[in-house]
């Protein structure tokens, strides 16, 4: 079982298909999962995908935390699974509170959609393992409410425990406070990264192949485990 | 009010109706006396109003359109699955595989309400597609805005690009290309036209039919609400007047989260086979989807339209029946398959009612409350609308327009000149780098794009597993229209065609969008069916179908009409789209034009920009010319490192856009005339570069397929060095990406 792992649909879910495809891409086995199922099958890791879950309405991710699966995908996080979440994932994970902050709307008020350039801080989690620690990647970003927020004490927490998975290099696309494109909880094993490594597993319709590490890592983080 | 029903218009047939104030002409009104023998109910005069409306019916347009179907080879067209007149057209792409495309115009709403019109329009060109059982797998929106310094640009342009990006990102469908075109004609008059890509198995078309009697009618999706009461008749069917009373009630509202549910919904009820026949609710809403399905199914239909779901309960049954509530589908389901259709509804929560049942009865009936309110024979209300063959006038100012040669207009006459006509054209609205509005759009979502903008096509992949995949481009250059309707028509066609060939894409399919002014202006009449005339001799000739489209009239503010705006679509297929061909060049290649450049500059960019001229006869078209040029691009999938058409600006400005999205320069080896060879639209020319070793290929190449050869140079540097002048990449850039976001950023 060490090379399933889900994509949670939600209704309005977009990339779901995009991240299985990143999964196939690295070599495991994407498992659909449906919003509304209270078991969560037999999977190893759990990938929440990017889109506008319920049209984003009341706040990005607010409703989709409440779906049915994803208790249990909270309780076994908190055991240690490998989640990632992308985009509306990671904001989906800031709701469930599994990683502290919130994403607030760019701060240029225009949903922006671009080649991104990340520089990958931490290597010590679940999904950057195959990275090498300042490697800097090329993915596309699209969003419009990216701007990663938090108060100065738990910025200085997650930069001083190496928790920031990766920075903005250049001009700070959405306002993101200290840069932040992606960060970890204590334990590594869940990550949220705005941009989207789905989008970059292969040259001819991504801007790179920078984005399939984040699919390979896991999969050697899960062998490893074993 | 009281309800009127059928017997009470029976009982009083002299009742007055206000047929007028719903765009109907007192002698469409005295026909639909005559075909129901009788006055129509109130209900039966909404239905009747919006179907009957020039959008909806073609009535003005009908008569010309015709030639799409008429004008084509003996053996027919090959593949065509299915042809127009349906939702849209189905074109063969090989393998079993098949796609559907069509483009339609959201103008009036666009400019009453910038954000909502311009999100709708996606959101109906989507189902459209949807409800011939494809998957959307891509969008592309050609617009046109007022001077791009217009204070009122500034009011809609940002609304359009919002609204494109806030329902079509939020849908989950990459936006792959269009075009941004800016001319003081559609200032008070936008084009936002929205064109959509389906994706689906030979053996998964569905048709918009009511098959089976005994067959249930089901409504779906979003509730019905007051929104976009009239949309058709009232908004897109009639000439803006200043000072005239607001019209924004009657733009629709989205809400693309439950489209989004829409389409996944939809898909499943169709692979789950549960499916008779399927219709997409847009302009005209119930009114049109009940009479079509009928009109092509059984020809019998009953529906209770009290069961219909509300999101005001104080609507009317007139207003429920011509209400154009976004996100709405009608499906034709069997009692049996009921339950489980129902089933996947819950699943992705969408709400769903039967509302009808197809019947024998030849009549479309409605009752609400045990009251019959609608007793008419379908087809009346759906097909049989008023036809017109509208007076047709050759403009008076026309000899006068084409009289009026560039020829007298001040021209470069340094190479310092030509430099700087270069960095001034490239920083022009029309020739700007509108990626501060692409970047607004996802094109990534799906995983499957290949080319977007600023490429010459959009592309994207079909199939993972063989790598087919679909090319699609829009082009009109609405000042070679209004030169002359006919060949500007065949001008649009040409680039739309040449944009699709460059990337090594096979061109297989036409869908046109014809935005014009008021059909009731004999001149602008002559204009619609002058380019109607050209599109259809010059699919003939370049042996490529229209598959469908639409028909926008009404463009116009006062007396003054948009220019002639024939937007072309062509779809194009290519086998393998990891061999296609980019506009980006790499170090060390040899570029060469295709094609004869010839000094013709009416209706071009430079007489537009340091001008303001538009006058003469547009470039010469040359059909067999694109088609062998095609053929060229074709051959060199694989080889061939970049290609990219001549057409906006000249051979210059297209060498400049291929120096900006790869960063190498050039170095150029000017020939004959240059401000000619730099800036002429002479059209069936492209750029191409090779690696060294494979010049030999293209010679031998171009000379057997007839294409003249001309050698320009060599990708190296960090600047286009025309031997004197040098222009920076850096220069270049700054000057072709400040001007959008300046204006509008």
């Amino acid at each position: 079982m060490t090379s399933r792992i889900g994509v949670v649909t939600f209704p309005g879910s977009l990339d779901d298909r995009d991240a299985a495809r990143a999964i196939r891409a690295a070599g495991g086995d994407p498992i659909a999962l449906w919003h509304g199922d209270a078991d969560l099958p037999d999977v190893a890791a759990v990938i929440l995908p990017g889109g506008f879950s319920y049209g984003d309405y009341l706040r990005c991710g607010a409703i989709a935390r409440f779906a049915p699966i994803m208790e249990q995908i909270i309780a076994r996080a908190n055991d240690g699974m490998p989640v990632l979440g992308i985009c509306n994932g990671f904001q989906i994970l800031c709701e469930s509170h599994l990683l502290p902050g919130a994403l607030t709307r760019n701060d240029h008020l225009h949903f922006i959609c671009r080649d991104q350039r990340l520089r990958i801080e931490s290597t010590n989690t679940s999904w950057t393992s195959d990275f090498t620690a300042g490697q800097e990647i090329v993915i596309p970003l699209k969003n419009g409410e990216g701007g990663y927020i938090a108060d100065d004490a738990t910025l200085d927490i997650l930069e001083s425990e190496g928790r920031v998975v990766a920075t903005y290099v250049g001009p700070n696309p959405n306002g993101s406070r200290r840069a932040i494109a992606g960060i970890t909880n204590a334990r590594g094993n869940v990550v949220g990264i705005m941009p989207h490594p789905e989008h970059a597993i292969e040259a001819l319709t991504g801007p790179t192949t920078d984005g399939l590490p984040f699919f390979t890592s896991v999969l050697t983080s899960l062998l490893a485990s074993r | 009010m009281s309800l009127d029903t059928v017997s009470s218009a029976t009982a009083h047939p002299e009742s007055a109706q206000p047929f007028a104030e719903l765009g109907l002409k007192p002698d469409e009104f005295q026909s639909i006396r005559e075909i129901l023998g009788r006055r129509p109910t109130s209900s039966e005069l909404a239905m009747y109003s919006v179907m009957w409306s020039e959008h909806c019916s073609y009535k003005s347009s009908k008569v010309h359109l015709r030639q799409f179907g008429e004008k084509k080879p003996a053996e027919g067209w090959p593949q065509l699955l299915v042809g127009i007149g349906e939702n849209a057209g189905v074109v063969d792409i090989g393998d079993g595989w098949a796609v559907t495309f069509k483009v339609e115009s959201h103008n009036h709403p666009s400019y009453v309400e910038p954000y909502q019109g311009a999100a709708t329009g996606i959101g109906g060109i989507v189902r459209d597609i949807l409800s011939m059982g494809a998957r959307p797998i891509a969008v592309m929106d050609p617009l046109r805005f007022g001077p791009a310094d217009a204070p009122d640009t500034r009011r809609v342009l940002p609304g359009v690009i919002s609204g494109i990006g806030g329902y079509g990102n939020c849908l989950g469908l990459p936006n792959i290309g269009g075009e941004v075109v800016f001319d003081a004609s559609y200032l008070g008059n936008p084009l936002v036209n929205a064109l959509c890509i389906g994706a689906l198995r030979h053996d998964e078309i569905h048709l918009a039919s009511a098959k089976g009697i005994g067959n249930l009618v089901v409504l779906y999706g979003a509730r019905t609400g007051g929104d976009g009461i009239g949309g058709v008749s009232v908004l897109a069917s009639e000439t803006f007047s200043e000072g005239g009373p607001t019209k924004r009630p009657s733009v629709q509202v989205g809400d693309p989260f439950m489209e989004k549910l829409l389409i996944e919904c939809t898909l499943e009820v169709l692979h789950a086979g549960l499916v008779e026949g399927i219709q997409d609710l847009g302009g005209a809403g119930i009114s049109c989807a009940t009479s079509e399905l009928a009109s092509n199914g059984e020809g019998g239909m009953h529906v209770w339209l009290d069961r219909v779901l509300l999101r005001d309960p104080t609507l009317s049954p007139e207003e429920i029946l011509m209400s154009e509530s976004q996100e709405r589908m009608c499906a034709i389901v069997t009692p049996a398959d009921l339950d489980a259709f129902m089933a996947i509804c819950q699943k992705w929560e969408v709400e769903a009612v039967v509302i009808g049942e197809v019947n024998a009865s030849g009549r479309l009936t409605v009752e609400w409350h045990g009251e019959q309110i609608v007793d008419v024979p379908p087809r009346s209300v759906a097909h049989d609308g008023p036809v017109y063959s509208r007076p047709m006038q050759r403009p008076a100012y026309l000899d006068a327009l084409q009289a009026d040669a560039p020829d007298r207009l001040a021209r470069p006459a340094t190479v310092e000149e030509v430099r700087s006509t270069l960095l001034t054209l490239i920083a022009s609205p029309n020739l700007a780098s509108k990626s501060w509005i692409t970047n607004q759009y996802d094109r990534y979502v799906l995983g499957n794009t290949v080319l977007a903008q600023p490429e010459d096509s959009g592309m994207v992949r079909v199939d993972e597993v063989t790598g087919r995949g679909v090319a699609v481009s829009t082009d009109c250059n609405g000042r070679f229209a209004k030169l002359d309707p006919y060949n500007g028509a065949k001008l649009a066609l040409a680039e739309a065609y040449r944009n699709v060939g460059v990337t090594g894409a096979v061109p297989l399919a036409v869908t046109n969008c014809l935005n014009f002014g008021s059909p009731e202006d004999p001149e602008v009449m002559w204009q619609f069916a002058e380019a109607a005339r050209g599109l259809a001799d010059g699919c003939l000739e370049l042996n490529i179908p229209v598959t469908g489209g639409n028909v926008s009239f009404y463009n116009q503010t006062g007396t003054t009409a948009i220019l002639p705006t024939p937007v072309v679509g062509v779809l194009g297929v290519i086998e393998d789209v990891t061999k296609r061909t980019s506009i980006a060049w790499s170090e060390g290649d040899v570029i060469f034009q295709l094609g004869e450049t010839r000094d013709e500059f009416a209706g071009s960019e430079w007489a537009h920009v340091m001008h303001g001229h538009l006058g003469g006869l547009p470039p010469k078209v040359d059909l067999a010319a694109e088609i062998a040029l095609a053929g060229v691009c074709a051959d060199g999938l694989g080889w061939f490192h970049a290609a990219h058409d001549i057409s906006d600006g000249g051979l210059l400005i297209a060498l400049a856009e291929m120096a900006l999205l790869s960063g190498v320069g050039a170095q150029l080896e000017p020939t004959g005339d240059l401000f000619v060879w730099s800036f002429a639209e002479s059209t069936a020319r492209a750029v191409v570069s090779v690696a060294v070793e494979d010049v030999q290929r293209l010679t031998a190449l171009c000379s057997s397929q007839g294409v003249a050869l001309q050698r320009l140079g060599v990708v190296a540097g960090d600047r286009l060095d025309l031997g004197g002048p040098i222009v920076t990449i850096a220069e270049l850039r700054e000057a072709h990406e400040a001007t959008i976001p300046a204006l509008f950023g």
